[in-house]
């Protein structure tokens, strides 16, 4: 997607445009709202949130909720908060981005450079992988994450991601790949570069953008993983997702809708920040999966 | 000598499938493997864990007899028909007001996408509460003096799927937007001019010359959106737990509880197949167009 609007031809009166102005900034404050709410009663008293409105500031400013989400909250067997989870999200996307990262490049760099008797099919048949429902794999991966010994870790973990996010980094890279130009390849191969010699010096140094994009995705999709982190993880390897759903539907006691705030938050701070330094290249990766070619 | 510079030759030739079997391979085995795997378990009484006995189609019969099943799938229908639709209209009309050259285009944009970088647990979150008659929307507009005002669709077994229709679309109609917007300003400007001077007004040159050219576009988000709906399960989970009772129950929820909590394996295998069935038919079609025309670059 173009970053500056382009020219369009299309003429408005000025009556148009105020009101074209005020809709979007009504669907401005319709997008922002739900953030909005949980920001701001994140900060509240319990019985603030209860007695009042929920655009109000808060009368009194509170961090407890947010400590109480960090580490004191109960949600595993010990009342230990959203931070033990948090590092395992973390553990458990840093190796999966990186792997699934460098596989997709090289898969890419293969799919356009290195082309073979029936390769489309090959892409094609990973590609189609993106998209199936995972719960037709959720039977048969818990018996191999068994087998493996590797059931209810991290590791695990990181394995099922790296698989299932093969397919889009290897779509990001080919289509990104398939634009550089192939004759700076041949070049280089006559000169006598091998294959893996030609991806570092010549393909890598310019792979900048998508990396990033493929990075950003990843890092987006993994970390906002729920359903295999629902399935696969114990205890101690649960993400953030499962934690923050465990603290938000226990239904011992009142419900701490503040604290439930404050831990919403936490979880999608690492992707918000990723998303407001680099919401351009989320975009594009969004795009690209939606819209290829 | 001779020999060693054809090895070598042979490895420089076999090297890039090398480096690309490992993931091939893994795609096979963990993707295509694994759909074989669950299909075969379908047709088989496993229950908590894989029997390998085939019983035919036993599996299928029961499932479409099962009322649980029954509203999964209208369930579906409901939220698939609603969210596509509210997201292609919001969509498509946002992009078409940001294509108006608008000077904050820039800050307004990110604003409509944000929402697609959070998960639905956590935005999950932020509804459920809102949606709360005890304490969200309901009993804020009552203290604001309306005090007949009621919303408790969230507690209602006919109204609680249309609760997961409104915050699926805030999450995904931003995205809709981009698509649409990346359609629009695919579309050469000429042709518009051209109509323009014909005389042609903005409704008119929208409706006839603007929106039928977009019909990628509308595929594209067509394809993304319904996927999305078959796929649903995160937001289900976060905002009723496939409640009240089971009212919200959807293809991912029932697939998920008859497998690991009802240990109806069978049965939960035949579900999972269906889904990829479902997905099968929107995706393959889409896939096999895709990679088919010549592409051009982007």
């Amino acid at each position: 997607m173009a970053a500056n609007p382009i020219e369009t031809a299309v003429r408005t009166g000025r009556l148009t445009r105020a009101l074209i102005y005020a809709a979007l900034l009504v669907f401005a404050v319709y997008y922002l709202l739900p953030l909005f709410v949980m920001m701001v009663n994140s900060f509240k008293e319990l019985d603030e949130i209860r007695g009042g409105n929920m655009l109000a500031l808060p009368e009194l400013v509170t961090l407890a909720p947010w400590i109480k989400a960090w580490n004191q909250a109960q949600i595993g067997v010990q009342p230990t908060g959203l931070a033990p989870y948090f590092l395992n999200s973390i553990k458990m996307v840093v190796p999966a981005v990186v792997i699934s990262t460098l596989l997709g490049a090289l898969n890419g760099y293969v799919l356009t450079k290195w082309r073979f008797r029936g390769d489309t099919l090959v892409f094609a048949l990973m590609l189609f992988a993106c998209f199936i429902p995972f719960q037709i794999v959720l039977i048969p991966m818990a018996r191999v994450l068994g087998f493996l010994g590797i059931a209810g870790t991290t590791w695990g973990l990181v394995l099922v991601h790296v698989v299932y996010g093969l397919g889009f980094t290897t779509l990001f890279f080919r289509n990104y790949y398939a634009a550089f130009p192939t004759e700076l390849v041949k070049a280089a191969q006559i000169d006598g570069a091998s294959f893996l010699r030609i991806f570092y010096r010549i393909l890598l140094p310019s792979s900048g953008p998508i990396i990033v994009v493929t990075v950003i995705w990843q890092f987006t999709n993994i970390w906002n993983d729920f359903l295999f982190g629902a399935s696969f993880s114990d205890f101690d390897s649960q993400p953030m997702t499962v934690a923050l759903n465990n603290l938000v539907s226990s239904s011992t006691g009142v419900k701490e809708y503040n604290v439930h705030f404050a831990g919403a938050i936490l979880a999608a701070i690492p992707t918000l920040l990723v998303y407001i330094v680099a919401g351009r290249y989320f975009v594009r990766g969004l795009m690209a999966g939606a819209v290829k070619g | 000598m001779e020999y060693g510079r054809y090895l070598r030759g042979w490895a420089q030739q076999a090297l890039p499938r090398l480096v690309l079997a490992p993931s091939f391979a893994t795609i096979v085995l963990f993707v295509y493997g694994f759909i074989v795997f669950t299909a075969y378990l379908s047709f088989t009484n496993s229950r908590i864990l894989p029997k390998f006995n085939l019983i035919g189609f036993e599996n299928y019969e029961k499932l479409f007899g099962l009322r649980h099943w029954s509203t999964a799938i209208e369930n579906l229908v409901i939220f698939g028909g609603l969210y596509i639709a509210i997201c292609t209209a919001i969509g498509l009309t946002l992009a078409i007001l940001l294509d108006q050259k608008i000077r904050a285009e820039g800050v307004l944009r990110p604003l409509y996408l944000y929402p697609m970088a959070l998960s639905f647990i956590v935005t999950g979150t932020a509804w459920k509460w809102f949606l709360d008659p005890g304490i969200g929307l309901e009993q804020t507009l009552q203290s604001w003096g309306w005090a007949s005002f009621e919303f408790d669709w969230i507690k209602n077994r006919q109204m609680a799927i249309y609760t997961i229709v409104i915050a699926a679309v805030w999450q995904t109609s931003g995205f809709v937007m981009a698509i649409f917007l990346a359609g629009l300003r695919g579309i050469d400007n000429e042709i518009i001019k051209a109509a323009q001077i014909d005389g042609a007004s903005n409704l008119r040159l929208y409706a006839r010359i603007i929106i039928p050219q977009l019909r990628p576009a509308f595929l594209s988000a067509f394809v993304v959106l319904a996927h999305m709906a078959i796929k649903s399960y995160d937001l289900v989970v976060a905002l009723t737990g496939g409640g009240p009772g089971r009212a919200t129950e959807m293809p991912a929820t029932f697939m998920y509880s008859y497998t690991f909590t009802r240990n109806q394996m069978g049965i939960g295998a035949g579900s999972a197949v269906i889904m990829l069935m479902m997905i099968a038919a929107v995706i393959v079609p889409y896939l096999y167009a895709e990679l088919r025309e010549p592409r051009h670059g982007r």
